[in-house]
């Protein structure tokens, strides 16, 4: 919960984060090597100075740093779990599903755990989508059109088979699909970062809630173009919001774009959890305005309203969360830590 | 890795990082030296030269790669006493075949071989519709907020633009701009200096309109060279780069 300047407490969902072992011993080629130490790049590339980790924290972190990061130091009130299996990199995977759940086991009423597929799985990736919604009632999936599987260097969501997993998506009631169009951090084809396929499928299934990950971040101008003309595409912050302290002149042209063609109720905020921590962004981004010039040419706000909205209020629509039965509960479980401690806090 | 040298007692090393200055990054539609990508050019006593360079990770898309790659090559090899080129990417998942591909002269298929989903040329061409719309987009914002009107600017020629060139920055985007204006369609100093991308004149009305709807390509691009700039520094803990011209 951040607690705004008027009073107001702001809920907080952070819509990407993620628990990972990028440790050398989980490292199973060059890859895997290559694929932490470029996360670690945007690390120290893009955080402020007090906020960097050393590289073997950044490479592994546990349970506790991630809890404390997020929901002690960091406002978020629910995070979501996005896996990223990269077992081609890593022994036991860098983040998937079941390394998450454990973190959601602990803390029920703090994560949200989402699943993933790849529709070059063919049955058996049916399979383990229907295992996924059993063993963990998941409501969303993460997907990486990008991905190397074998030959394949990539799939596209209108692909014959992608259709098929999209079905049984839309079957199962798993409808928020994370895309990931963003940023190279995997080994691509050509055609990686083309979010023509979004329009195609958000067209044909509009039950299901397509959310662009980095906002097909380099590819914003098509993305924008897309998103206007789709009632059901959503962008995702992250990797976008850090750049509100290393660039803000840049990230006020990202967001003011995204605010004008997509609006204030389609953006997600996400920290991208453990690049970055959210709490210097969430301080930065409520105390941010926009410049004036990028305001009036645009015509867009991003006042209170529309920064409540991306912090939590949409994701809490897509993903049925009850913003107050949760404040209470939230509430009660610290004025119940702070009697335990003694009240010395008040 | 600091930041590499560009001088050199030996005149043609100069002239290769001009020609190099020419290659852009098709994506961010920034030359490849001002963006630090390229590291070291070497002359051997015949006229045989080759280029090092490097991307901001390594998994910089190899599409893109393979085109700076080309294009370097095919610059160098414009100069008459050139008599080889060979240029070399370094610290990328692909560098054997971007590099066998680019230096034989080989399509990104063949490269590539099944890896690849088709030549460039269409996706090359995307890029420099893009690349017309932002520089041309950079300009009309420049003009505008000088205090050209609108409903003037439409109709400049090409020859006008030349007279606007009073400051530097000034010239960099015109110029800037004229080396793309053939995207739409071929032109002399008698033609409408400011065409959309199918060669249709621009309207004074709608202009406000079409210049919001082109401006998100160049936010796009700024953000992705804001980007890659950073990953550069990061990755080889070189010095950041600041606009410095070749």
């Amino acid at each position: 919960m951040y607690k705004a300047r008027n009073g107001e407490e702001i809920f907080v969902i952070d819509c990407h984060t993620h628990f990972w072992d990028g440790s050398p011993a989980n490292q199973k080629n060059v890859h895997g090597k290559q694929f932490i130490e470029c996360f670690f790049n945007y690390h120290t590339g893009l955080s402020p100075k007090e906020e960097l980790w050393p590289k073997e924290k950044f490479e592994k972190y546990d349970e506790k740093t991630l809890y404390d990061d997020l929901f002690v130091k960091g406002y978020v009130d629910i995070a979501i779990l996005q896996p990223t299996y990269l077992n081609d990199f890593y022994v036991n995977g860098f983040n998937t599903t079941e390394q998450n759940s454990v973190l959601k086991k602990n803390h029920p009423d703090r994560f949200i755990l989402n699943g993933s597929f790849d529709p070059r799985d063919g049955t058996k990736g049916i399979e383990y989508l229907h295992a996924l919604k059993e063993t963990y009632d998941i409501k969303g999936v993460k997907l990486y059109t990008a991905e190397w599987k074998g030959e394949s260097k990539g799939y596209k969501l209108t692909d014959k088979e992608s259709y098929r997993y999209l079905e049984w998506c839309e079957k199962l009631g798993i409808k928020n699909i994370h895309v990931h169009k963003g940023p190279t951090i995997l080994p691509l084809n050509r055609d990686a970062f083309d979010v023509a396929d979004v329009d195609d499928v958000a067209t044909s299934f509009q039950n299901l809630n397509f959310i662009i990950e980095h906002c097909g971040l380099p590819r914003l101008d098509d993305f924008c173009w897309i998103a206007t003309q789709e009632t059901n595409v959503y962008g995702g912050l992250a990797v976008a919001i850090p750049f509100i302290h290393s660039r803000p002149a840049y990230f006020a042209h990202i967001i003011s774009e995204l605010l004008y063609w997509l609006g204030p109720d389609k953006l997600l905020f996400g920290s991208d959890y453990g690049i970055w921590t959210p709490k210097w962004i969430i301080d930065k981004f409520m105390a941010y305005e926009l410049p004036k010039d990028v305001a009036a040419e645009t015509g867009v706000k991003l006042d209170l309203e529309a920064k409540k909205k991306i912090l939590g209020l949409n994701a809490a629509r897509l993903y049925d969360i009850d913003i107050a039965a949760h404040k209470a509960k939230f509430g009660g479980e610290a004025k119940k830590e702070k009697a335990l401690a003694g009240g010395w806090f008040r | 890795m600091k930041r590499p040298s560009r001088t050199s007692n030996d005149v043609r090393v100069s002239d290769v990082w001009r020609k190099l200055g020419c290659v852009t990054d098709p994506e961010l539609d920034e030359s490849v030296t001002e963006m630090g990508f390229v590291t070291e050019v070497t002359i051997g006593g015949d006229g045989d030269v080759a280029v090092s360079f490097r991307l901001p990770t390594y998994w910089c898309s190899p599409n893109f790669a393979f085109m700076m790659g080309e294009d370097m090559r095919a610059k160098i090899l414009e100069l008459d006493w050139v008599r080889s080129a060979r240029v070399v990417l370094g610290e990328h998942m692909y560098v054997d075949a971007i590099n066998r591909g680019v230096n034989e002269g080989l399509s990104f298929r063949e490269a590539f071989g099944e890896e690849a989903t088709g030549n460039l040329d269409e996706l090359r061409k995307t890029f420099l519709n893009k690349a017309f719309q932002w520089r041309q987009e950079a300009l009309l914002s420049h003009l505008l907020n000088a205090g050209v009107a609108g409903s003037d600017v439409v109709g400049w020629t090409v020859g006008k633009l030349y007279d606007r060139e009073t400051t530097i920055e000034a010239h960099d985007l015109i110029a800037r701009y004229l080396d793309r204006r053939h995207i739409g369609g071929a032109f002399d100093d008698s033609s409408l200096a400011f065409v959309s991308i199918d060669g249709v004149p621009l309207s004074a009305t709608a202009l406000p309109a079409y210049l919001r709807s082109i401006r998100r390509l160049r936010t796009n691009a700024e953000f992705n060279g804001a980007l890659c700039r950073r990953l550069l520094v990061e990755r080889f803990s070189t010095e950041p780069l600041t606009g410095c011209h070749s």
